[in-house]
């Protein structure tokens, strides 16, 4: 039961929802950017919400099924296409064997999930499925995809020739989520203040909330380094490091923001002007190069309310996807 | 009377109680004590702790803890208090404090890439500046930035050294120093830190049972060796 990369594309990466507990070794969350769009892959291929899903970019890898198999694609737009046949996409799609997955055209987003029924065949590294590219080890040898690497999955129960369509490669089965207001307004990103934001100048704040970020080319799963008004503390004193979390907008001595993305260090010693919501981190996960962020204020308690709604109605359809998953198999 | 520390959200899944905004040793022995004791009163949904020189971040599950506990106000109302709990509970015991470990370091200067302008720019040889930074014993305050980096203080006066403006690649056991901190980069990464020599000394072992070499409260000697020796691989020696 495996899975082959004939080309990798772009930085193709095993994750999960992190690795948490290791914080004060140094040994950083990572885990998927997206991961609204990482569950909802997993529960759509009948999984756990923490099994191991490929996290890919554009341009994306070829990748050849050398067994039958039960997948869903979530998250970014790459024009996922199966042999010559357009998929769809956030749905849970049945497979036939010796058949080919690429993504020709970048359509939206920046990172595209899939996963597999069963979950794939890896260790856990420190309780995590989790690449941390850096310290190269977690997910599939602690490194990016490479072409001729095989990934075996976990023998599924389903007996796919009832199921499949004869002479088609792909049969998408009749459940898709609705994903509601998760990616709406992209480029409107909440935040909630950190530590240093009231030394902000006036003119600062106002920099802030009236004006336009630009995603600059140097961003990654790291951080997104940020393009805009040169922003201003009354008083700069310097900083002792202390924690960082996924979110973390931080100001550079150059004036301008950093956001901390997944696989952010777990420390830094940069003024903390505030922290994006986790409720928009998938949203700001999608967004490349060259877009634009509009920071909003909010406040802790809408931060809060917002983020249990999203898991609430995850919850609603994994239980959803489970049910029919059930009476398709039975 | 105000407060002696500050507890403020760090997104809405983490929050930091800080006590101060300087390297303290009685402030980050209490940081420690801090953790251990959040360790013995775990709370469902606390998912890692991160000491730093004066401040402990807690990284929190909201959406679980709001099931578990429901609390009246905010999930960040309800970490706050577990916080202050800590503050007020958690004792210094002489039990925290660490290992003596004595680290190998070559000072040539091809591992020491900015010890010529260290001299320079600080008027002193470089035999002083390596005389200096053998000749204390450092606390290993926090791991943080990368797998097993670790953060000791404080340097002697004369080698307090700015960062450099610009990162650049750093090989993997060199050792730095940036204002009065020493440390040792653990893999390749670019880094502002003044490089003065190198160890072979593996800080982060992933498959190893305690992973990382360091841990918070550890003190640290540093010894001159050789190229050879350094070369060789030289282990620890207690």
């Amino acid at each position: 039961m495996s899975i082959s990369i004939i080309k990798p594309g772009l930085l193709g990466t095993i994750q999960d929802m992190g690795r948490y507990g290791y914080g004060s070794m140094g040994i950083n969350c990572g885990g998927a950017m997206d991961k609204y769009a990482a569950q909802l892959a997993n529960m759509l291929a009948g999984n756990d919400m923490g099994e191991a899903i490929m996290e890919i970019h554009f341009p994306g890898p070829q990748i050849l099924f050398e067994q039958n198999a039960l997948i869903s694609i979530t998250g970014a737009d790459f024009s996922a296409t199966l042999n010559d046949e357009l998929l769809p996409a956030w749905q849970p799609l049945l497979i036939r064997k010796n058949t080919i997955l690429h993504f020709p055209e970048l359509k939206n987003g920046a990172r595209c999930y899939i996963a597999v029924h069963g979950g794939f065949y890896i260790d856990k590294w420190l309780n995590s499925y989790s690449t941390n590219l850096k310290a190269a080890v977690g997910g599939f040898f602690g490194r990016k995809f490479e072409k001729g690497d095989q990934l075996c999955f976990k023998e599924s129960p389903i007996y796919f020739p009832a199921l499949m369509k004869p002479g088609k490669d792909v049969r998408a089965l009749g459940w898709k989520p609705d994903i509601g207001s998760t990616y709406q307004y992209p480029n409107e990103i909440y935040f909630i203040e950190g530590k240093e934001y009231p030394l902000l100048t006036d003119n600062s704040v106002n920099d802030l909330l009236e004006n336009k970020f630009i995603i600059n080319p140097s961003s990654d799963r790291m951080g997104y380094n940020t393009k805009g008004p040169e922003l201003i503390l009354q008083n700069n004193n310097e900083m002792i490091s202390s924690g960082v979390s996924f979110g973390t907008v931080q100001l550079l001595p150059n004036g301008q923001l950093i956001i901390l993305m997944a696989d952010h260090q777990t420390t830094g010693g940069y003024p903390r002007i505030g922290h994006i919501i986790s409720a928009h981190l998938p949203k700001l996960a999608q967004l490349r190069p060259g877009e634009i962020i509009q920071f909003r204020k909010t406040d802790i308690s809408t931060a809060e309310f917002m983020l249990c709604e999203q898991q609430r109605i995850l919850g609603i359809i994994q239980n959803a996807c489970i049910d029919n998953l059930n009476k398709l198999v039975c | 009377m105000s407060n002696p520390y500050c507890i403020f959200p760090l997104g809405d899944s983490a929050a930091t109680i800080e006590l101060g905004n300087y390297i303290n040793e009685p402030l980050n022995h209490k940081i420690i004590a801090m953790q251990r004791w959040l360790t013995q009163n775990c709370f469902e949904g606390l998912k890692d702790t991160i000491v730093a020189y004066s401040s402990l971040s807690l990284i929190y599950d909201p959406v679980l803890i709001k099931k578990k506990y429901n609390p009246a106000g905010t999930v960040f109302g309800f970490v706050h208090n577990i916080l202050q709990e800590a503050y007020r509970n958690a004792v210094v015991v002489s039990s925290q404090m660490g290992d003596l470990i004595k680290i190998p370091v070559c000072y040539d200067d091809e591992f020491g890439i900015d010890l010529n302008a260290m001299a320079a720019q600080k008027k002193i040889t470089k035999e002083e500046i390596i005389q200096l930074h053998t000749g204390k014993t450092y606390r290993v305050y926090m791991i943080g930035f990368l797998p097993g980096f670790p953060y000791m203080a404080e340097v002697d006066e004369k080698l307090f050294a700015v960062r450099k403006k610009e990162p650049v690649m750093v090989t993997p056991g060199s050792v730095g120093i940036a204002g009065s901190q020493t440390g040792i980069y653990p893999f390749n990464s670019p880094g502002g830190w003044n490089i003065i020599g190198r160890t072979s000394l593996q800080l982060f072992e992933p498959n190893s049972k305690n992973l990382v070499k360091l841990k918070a409260g550890d003190r640290v000697n540093f010894y001159r060796v050789s190229k050879e020796e350094m070369l060789a691989g030289l282990q620890l020696d207690y």
